[in-house]
């Protein structure tokens, strides 16, 4: 009880003005020992705080608990759903790149592998129409050696008879067949045509 | 008010029974019928509130929430992880003297955080628990505490004393602490009141003078909602502190 002591002497320093005077002399109520209102109250505190105690920590205070755990555990649980559905779209997304690399890579080798059989076909295309060409061409060229054979074989006729009438006109007279083809036949050699 | 020019800024502290015949008998005064409020307060607060169980909460939900929170952070920040056990009695602890402060601020009311008897009573019950608790963690070991490690052991004639001294005016600042400042409030709250009706007694001028003392009554008022808070929290806080010292033993 010393603080207190010292505590009552404290208070009557404090309330020495002429306005509480009548107060000093009553002293602090808190002091007051005398009343067993001072010391019942410690009985009641205790009862009240120790009730109170006993209330909020088995009944109030878990109700106060499980209602943040709840709220805690609902947003770990909703945080792990959105990690999980972002995991299963990066894997849906890495799946979806693969995919098309993959067919990206197919398509190439299947454009390679036809870009390779239309070359191949053109070039035995190319080659029989080559040879059937030169088939034609040496065919062609052997008609014309013909044609131009016997069209020199009817030259030699035509530039007899042309000489033999163009030798009459000019001498009035029947010129010498043979003569005549034999200067045609001349001239012709001369000329590479015979 | 008493009689001539005296002001009775004690007498609203005196204590009377409440409840007729019966409150007389078993000696409840209307400071155990606040402290009988507040704990049906807090209790409604927790139990209104946390009715709805709403995982988003409505504004008394939030209020206990809010509330449960603080005391939980606080315990947890001092004490560390061991203060989940305290939590409960820190909690008690804190909205016992938070709604104390704050009831006692309503006209009509009383503080029983302003009876030293009271705060001091809170007091002992704390460092009864804190003691409890530092001999059954540490047993015998606990001694040790009044003897820092490291300290030159030629003082230790000095420094024992001092330890078990400042361990023993820890319910004493404690108590006085909290009963001081409730105390000053209301007296101050009563000498201002007390001006304004004498003012008034003055007349005119006096009319015109009392708004003096009743704005500072009103400013008081702000002031006193803080200091209600404020030392709610250091109670608690300093609570806390001495259960950490008991667990970790520095």
């Amino acid at each position: 009880m010393r603080p207190l002591v010292a505590l009552s002497g404290l208070g009557s320093v404090l309330l020495a003005s002429s306005a509480f005077a009548e107060e000093a002399k009553k002293g602090m109520p808190h002091l007051d020992f005398h009343n067993p209102l001072t010391v019942s109250q410690v009985v009641w505190l205790a009862i009240i705080f120790l009730a109170l105690y006993l209330i909020l920590s088995k009944w109030a205070l878990p109700q106060v608990e499980s209602v943040l755990k709840a709220r805690a555990g609902s947003i770990a649980a909703d945080l792990d759903a959105a990690r999980g559905a972002k995991e299963a779209a990066e894997a849906a997304i890495a799946e979806l790149i693969s995919a098309t690399q993959a067919a990206q890579a197919t398509a190439r080798m299947e454009i390679a592998t036809a870009v390779d059989t239309a070359k191949a076909a053109a070039d035995a295309q190319l080659a029989t129409d080559n040879a059937r060409l030169e088939a034609q061409l040496g065919a062609a060229e052997t008609r014309i050696a013909a044609a131009r054979a016997s069209a020199l074989g009817a030259l030699r006729e035509v530039a007899t008879e042309a000489t033999a009438m163009v030798v009459g006109r000019l001498t009035g007279s029947p010129a010498d067949p043979k003569a005549v083809d034999t200067a045609v036949g001349s001239l012709l050699a001369a000329r590479g045509l015979a | 008010m008493a009689a001539g020019h005296t002001i009775d800024a004690l007498g609203q502290f005196e204590l009377h029974p409440v409840l007729g015949a019966v409150g007389r008998s078993v000696g409840f005064s209307q400071s155990s019928m606040m402290m009988l409020i507040a704990a049906v307060l807090t209790i409604g607060l927790l139990v209104v509130g946390m009715s709805a169980k709403a995982v988003v909460p409505g504004r008394l939900q939030a209020l206990a929430e809010m509330l449960y929170d603080f005391v939980h952070k606080m315990c947890i920040e001092q004490i560390g992880e061991e203060g989940k056990k305290f939590f409960p009695f820190v909690f008690t602890l804190f909205t016992f003297i938070l709604l104390g402060n704050l009831l006692g601020l309503l006209p009509f009311s009383f503080a029983y955080t302003s009876h030293i008897a009271v705060t001091f009573s809170l007091a002992a019950i704390v460092i009864v628990l804190v003691t409890g608790v530092a001999l059954a963690i540490h047993g015998m070991h606990f001694f040790s505490y009044f003897f820092p490690a490291g300290a030159p052991i030629y003082l230790a004639w000095l420094i024992i004393p001092v330890e078990i001294i400042s361990y023993l005016s820890r319910p004493v600042s404690l108590s006085i602490r909290l009963f001081a400042n409730m105390v000053a409030g209301h007296v101050m709250f009563e000498v201002f009141a007390s001006f304004i009706v004498m003012m008034a007694g003055a007349g005119l001028v006096g009319y015109i003078g009392g708004v003096g003392p009743l704005a500072l009554n009103v400013i008081l008022m702000g002031f006193e909602l803080l200091v209600a808070c404020l030392q709610a929290y250091v109670f608690a806080v300093l609570t806390c502190i001495y259960l950490h010292d008991a667990v970790h033993l520095h």
